[in-house]
C-alpha cells in the first residue's frame, strides 16, 4: 500500500510562479498555466497547483471551501458538520476537464459560505479564528474529506500531475484574478493523494514553496502549542501556518514576517541602525522558534496581495520582474520570459530579503 | 579488626630502574601514598592510601610510574560484587553512611550513546561552516505571548529579562569552598573570554569575583550561605537550587576542615563549622512557597534579572517543571541523575533520580502541550559530556546545556571521585593552599576557553551537515534525532523515530 502524505514526510524539489497586478486587473488563469510550462523538468508529475485570487467576485463577502472527498458518503457526513456552523449559499462541483493525464480524481466541491453568528457568539471567536479553527479540525479529523482551501475571493486547484495539466483539468483559463500563484512538485516519494500538492492555504493565505526546510520539526512543534496541528508533515504546510500565527495572530506586518522566518544573521543586525538592530533583535528572540532555515523560495499569497521570499542564504533560485501593472515571480526567469518576454526589471532578491507587492488599495 | 582490612583497590607500580629518586611524588601526593626508604635508598608506596588521581603518574619526570587496578579480591560472585561485600564490611566497621562523590558511575544506559544525529543529502544541501556564518548566541528567559505596539504602530521591543549566551552552554553550580579559589577564577575568567556563563554556586560570590558579574549566575539554595542583596544583584541570573542530580532530595554538607578564612567570609558562616544545607528550603513545602521566592528575588533584583529554578531530574518531573513554568521562573534547568557532586550518600548518588534525556524529553513535551513553553528556557545538566551530547540535548528540546564534570576535566580533573577528602591533588576540589596553588588560573582558564572552543566548532559542524544555520532552528527539532537499540517505549518519551524509519 502506498503511504499517504501525513503518514510519512516527503521532500521535494519544486517550480514556483506567480503574477499580480498591483491596478487589480484580472487576469485569465491561462497563462500562470503557461508559465509553468518552460519548467516540465523542475517537476515530476506527482503535483501541480495553483492559487487564484480576486476569482469569486459575485461572492466575494462568502468563504468559499473548496473540498476533496473520498466518496458521497463523506461529503454528506462533511456538509452535515459544515452546515452546524455555516450557513452555505451556493454548493457545487469544481468544474473539471476529464483527461488521461490526471486520474483518479476525488470528488472536488467548493461551498460558498457564511459563519454562523450565534455559533460564532457561543465559541467567543472572530469570524477568521472560527472558520480556521473548523477547517483545522475537519481536516485533521474527518476521514475522506480534506478542505483545500477556506478563504475570500479566492481558491486553490490542485492535483497529482504535471502543473500545466493540473491548469487544463481545472479549466483555469475560465477564471480571472488580479493575482495567482503556481507550483509544480518533484516529491521524492509517490504521494498518494492529492491534498499533499501545493498550494497549501488557510484563510485567504496561500503558500508555495520551494525546498526542503532543515528547521520543519522545531516549527511544527512550536507552531503546535498554538492549535495548529501539521497533518501533512509537509514544509509548505508548516509555512503556512507561521504566516497566518504571525500575520494575522501577532499582528506582525509582512516585512516582520520576513525577520523572524528568514532572519538576517546577528552579525547583520549588529550593522543596523539602532532602531531595526531593537526591532530584529526583538523579534529573533521572541519568535526564535519559527525561524525557518535550509532552502526554500516561497510565494506566499494574500487578499490583496503577494509576498515572495528566500532563505537567508538564497539556496534556492527565484526571480521577479515588472512590465507595466503586472509583477511577475518564478524559480527561473525562463518562467515569466514565456508569458511576458519584454518583461524588465529583472531581480534576483537576495537571502532573506522580502519582495511584497500589493494591488492598489480599492482596486480589489 | 581484621576483617575490616582490603587488600588496595590500586597499587602503584613503579619502575625501580628509571626512577632517579628525585622523590617528586612524595612531594605531590596529598595522600601520602610515596615514601623514600633511607635504609634501602629506594622509592617505596603505600598502596592503600592511593585513590587512583594519577598525580603522581603526570608529574614524574622520568615516566617511572604506573597506577593498576589490583586483582586480590573477594571470590567472583555475580550477586554479591565485590564493591557491595566492601560496602558492607565498612559499614559493619563505621556505622556510616556511605560517601562518594563525582556522577554515578554505575552501568545505567547511557540514551545520549544510543541516538544518532541527521545530516543533509540531495534534497537539501550541507552547509559548509567556514565558508557560511553558522550562529550559536541564545537567550535564556521567558518571551512574550504577544507583540505590543505604541500608537504610531511601532513595536513596543520589552522583553523580560534574558541571559544572552554566545553559545548554548554554561558551567554548572560548583561552590567555593567545594572548589577552590583557583578554580572558581579559570571558570569566571572563561566565561567571560567566552561570552557564556558560570554559576557560584551555593559558596556566595567572593570579593574578588564581582567583576565578572555580566558573566555570572548567583544560586540561592536551602543553606542561603553568602546570600546578601549585592550578591542578588551582581550576576546576571539568579538561580533557586531546588535540587541537585546527583543527591535529589537530600541537603548538602560541606566539611568544616572546607571551611577555611576565605571561604568561611564569603559563606557567611564561621570558620571551622560544618555548611550544612537543608534538604528542602525551610520556606518552601510546596509550589505556591516557591513562587514568594521567585518573587521575593525579582523583587529584590527590581525585575532585572531572569530567576533560574534547578532540579534534580526525579520521577514525575514533567508535572513538575509545569509547576515551576507557572510559579513565575524565567529558565528551568533540570539536572539529570549522573551529574556529579563533591560529596553525596553513595546509594542516593547511584540509585535516586532518571536520567536527563528522559526528563528532558518529558519536560520539552509536557510544556508544549500545556503551550506553556515559550514562558520559559530549559537548561539540561548531569550529564552533559562532550558537544554531541550538547547538540543531542537542544534537538529534544534544550535552550542550552550546564556542564560541571567536562570543565573540571578541562581544569585537570582525573576523576578519581575523592572530592569529599578535601585532598585533590590538581588542586580543585580542596581549599589546601599548597594543593590550590597547583592550579594555575591561567593556564586553568586557557584550557576551558580551549574546550569551549572546540565543542563550538564540533556544534557548527553538525549544524551545517544538517542544513541548519542557527541553533533555534535545532531547538526541539527531534526529526534530526534517531534511535538505535533503544526500546519503543525510551523511543516514544524521547519522541524519536528508530534508526531506518
Amino acid at each position: 500500500m502506498k503511504l499517504l502524505e501525513g503518514q510519512i514526510r516527503i521532500p521535494s524539489g519544486c517550480a514556483i510562479s506567480a503574477v499580480i497586478s498591483t491596478e487589480g486587473e484580472r487576469m485569465s488563469g491561462a497563462d500562470i498555466v503557461e508559465s509553468m510550462r518552460p519548467m516540465h523538468d523542475r517537476s515530476n508529475g506527482l503535483g501541480g497547483g495553483f492559487a487564484g485570487y480576486g476569482i469569486y467576485p459575485e461572492y466575494k463577502d462568502f468563504y468559499a471551501l473548496h473540498i476533496f472527498f473520498d466518496n458521497a458518503a463523506v461529503r454528506q457526513e462533511c456538509e452535515s458538520v459544515l452546515k452546524e456552523s455555516f450557513e452555505i449559499v451556493k454548493a457545487e462541483p469544481v468544474p473539471t476537464l476529464k483527461m488521461p493525464e490526471i486520474t483518479d480524481e476525488p470528488i472536488i466541491y467548493r461551498y460558498f459560505t457564511a459563519p454562523l453568528a450565534s455559533r460564532m457568539r457561543d465559541a467567543q471567536l472572530d469570524e477568521r479564528e472560527f472558520v480556521a479553527r473548523i477547517v483545522m479540525s475537519v481536516n485533521a479529523s474527518m476521514k475522506g474529506a480534506y478542505i483545500v482551501s477556506a478563504g475570500k475571493n479566492m481558491g486553490v486547484f490542485k492535483a497529482v500531475g504535471y502543473p500545466e495539466d493540473v491548469g487544463r483539468f481545472y479549466r483555469l483559463e475560465e477564471y480571472s484574478g488580479y493575482s495567482w500563484i503556481a507550483h509544480g512538485r518533484y516529491p521524492t516519494n509517490t504521494p498518494g493523494w492529492w491534498g499533499g500538492a501545493h498550494p497549501f492555504a488557510i484563510l485567504d493565505y496561500s503558500v508555495v514553496h520551494n525546498g526542503e526546510i532543515s528547521s520543519y520539526d522545531a516549527n511544527r512543534r512550536f507552531i503546535e502549542m498554538y492549535g495548529y496541528k501539521c497533518t501533512l508533515q509537509t514544509d509548505t504546510e508548516v509555512i503556512a501556518y507561521i504566516a497566518d500565527y504571525l500575520l494575522r495572530r501577532q499582528k506582525l506586518t509582512l516585512k516582520e514576517f520576513a525577520s523572524v522566518v528568514a532572519a538576517p544573521f546577528w552579525s547583520t543586525i549588529e550593522r543596523m541602525s539602532e532602531e531595526d538592530k531593537r526591532i530584529c533583535t526583538y523579534l529573533r528572540t521572541v519568535y526564535s522558534g519559527l525561524l525557518v532555515t535550509g532552502p526554500f523560495s516561497i510565494v506566499l499569497g494574500f487578499e490583496g496581495g503577494l509576498m515572495a521570499l528566500n532563505d537567508r542564504l538564497k539556496l534556492r533560485s527565484m526571480v521577479t520582474a515588472k512590465k507595466g501593472d503586472r509583477v511577475y515571480i518564478a524559480s527561473e526567469e525562463a518562467a515569466i520570459r514565456k508569458i511576458a518576454p519584454d518583461a524588465g526589471d529583472v531581480y534576483a532578491p537576495t537571502g532573506g530579503e522580502p519582495v511584497i507587492v500589493k494591488v492598489r488599495e480599492g482596486r480589489y | 579488626m581484621e576483617a575490616d582490612f582490603f587488600y588496595p583497590e590500586f597499587e602503584v607500580v613503579r619502575n625501580d630502574i628509571k626512577c632517579t629518586r628525585c622523590r617528586v611524588c612524595e612531594r605531590e601526593c596529598a595522600n601520602g601514598v610515596h615514601y623514600y626508604s633511607e635504609s634501602g635508598k629506594v622509592m617505596l608506596s603505600d598502596d592503600t592510601k592511593c585513590v587512583d588521581c594519577l598525580r603522581c603518574v603526570a608529574v614524574c619526570p622520568v615516566h617511572a610510574l604506573k597506577i593498576v587496578k589490583s586483582n586480590c579480591n573477594f571470590r567472583d560472585n555475580a550477586n554479591w560484587s565485590n564493591e557491595t561485600i566492601k560496602e558492607a564490611v565498612k559499614q559493619a566497621g563505621t556505622g556510616g553512611v556511605l560517601l562518594s562523590s563525582m556522577g554515578n558511575p554505575k552501568d545505567y544506559p547511557v540514551c545520549w550513546d544510543k541516538i544518532l544525529i541527521n545530516a543533509s543529502q540531495v534534497t537539501n544541501p550541507p552547509i559548509d561552516p567556514l565558508r557560511e556564518p553558522m550562529e550559536t548566541r541564545v537567550f535564556l528567559g521567558k518571551k512574550p505571548s504577544n507583540t505590543p505596539r505604541d500608537a504610531e504602530g511601532k513595536i513596543i521591543c520589552d522583553i523580560p529579562p534574558q541571559i544572552e549566551l554566545s553559545m548554548p552552554v554554561m558551567f554548572s553550580a560548583m561552590s567555593y569552598g567545594s572548589i577552590s579559589y583557583n578554580a572558581h577564577k579559570c571558570l569566571a575568567e572563561a566565561s567571560e573570554k567566552l561570552g557564556i556563563c558560570y554559576n557560584t554556586g551555593e559558596g556566595g560570590l567572593h570579593e574578588n569575583f564581582f567583576k565578572y558579574g555580566a558573566n555570572t549566575v548567583v544560586q540561592v539554595a536551602s543553606g542561603r550561605f553568602g546570600v546578601h542583596e549585592e550578591y542578588l544583584k551582581a550576576g546576571v541570573a539568579v538561580e533557586i537550587k531546588m535540587g541537585q542530580g546527583a543527591k535529589p532530595g537530600i541537603g548538602g554538607h560541606l566539611p568544616a576542615s572546607k571551611i577555611t578564612g576565605d571561604v568561611s567570609r564569603t559563606r557567611m558562616i564561621p570558620e571551622g563549622t560544618d555548611a550544612i544545607s537543608p534538604a528542602p528550603h525551610h520556606d518552601i513545602y510546596s509550589i505556591e512557597d516557591l513562587r514568594q521566592l521567585v518573587y521575593s528575588i525579582k523583587e529584590a533584583t527590581a525585575y532585572a534579572k531572569p530567576v533560574i529554578v534547578k532540579v534534580a531530574a526525579v520521577h514525575n518531573i514533567a508535572a513538575i517543571a509545569s509547576g515551576i513554568a507557572r510559579s513565575g521562573a524565567d529558565i528551568i534547568a533540570i539536572d539529570g541523575f549522573r551529574g556529579g557532586t563533591g560529596a553525596a550518600p553513595t546509594g542516593i548518588r547511584d540509585n535516586v533520580g532518571i536520567p536527563i534525556e528522559l526528563a528532558l524529553a518529558a519536560v520539552d513535551r509536557r510544556l508544549r502541550e500545556e503551550g506553556i513553553r515559550n514562558d520559559v528556557s530549559l537548561i539540561a545538566g548531569g550529564s552533559i559530556r562532550n558537544s554531541t551530547d550538547v547538540i543531542k540535548a537542544i534537538a529534544l528540546g534544550a535552550d542550552a546545556c550546564y556542564i560541571a564534570t567536562a570543565a573540571l576535566i578541562a581544569m585537570g580533573c582525573h576523576l578519581c571521585r575523592n572530592c569529599q577528602s578535601g585532598k585533590c591533588n590538581w588542586g580543585i576540589a580542596t581549599q589546601r593552599p599548597e594543593l590550590v596553588r597547583r592550579l594555575d588560573p591561567e593556564a586553568g582558564c586557557a584550557r576551558l576557553v580551549n574546550l569551549m572552543t572546540a565543542w563550538r566548532r564540533e556544534i557548527r559542524e553538525f549544524m551545517g551537515g544538517m542544513g541548519i544555520n542557527s541553533i533555534e532552528a535545532l531547538r526541539g527539532n527531534r526529526l534530526m534525532l534517531r534511535g538505535i537499540g533503544l526500546n519503543a517505549k525510551e523511543l516514544e518519551i524521547l519522541g524519536i523515530a528508530h534508526a531506518g524509519e
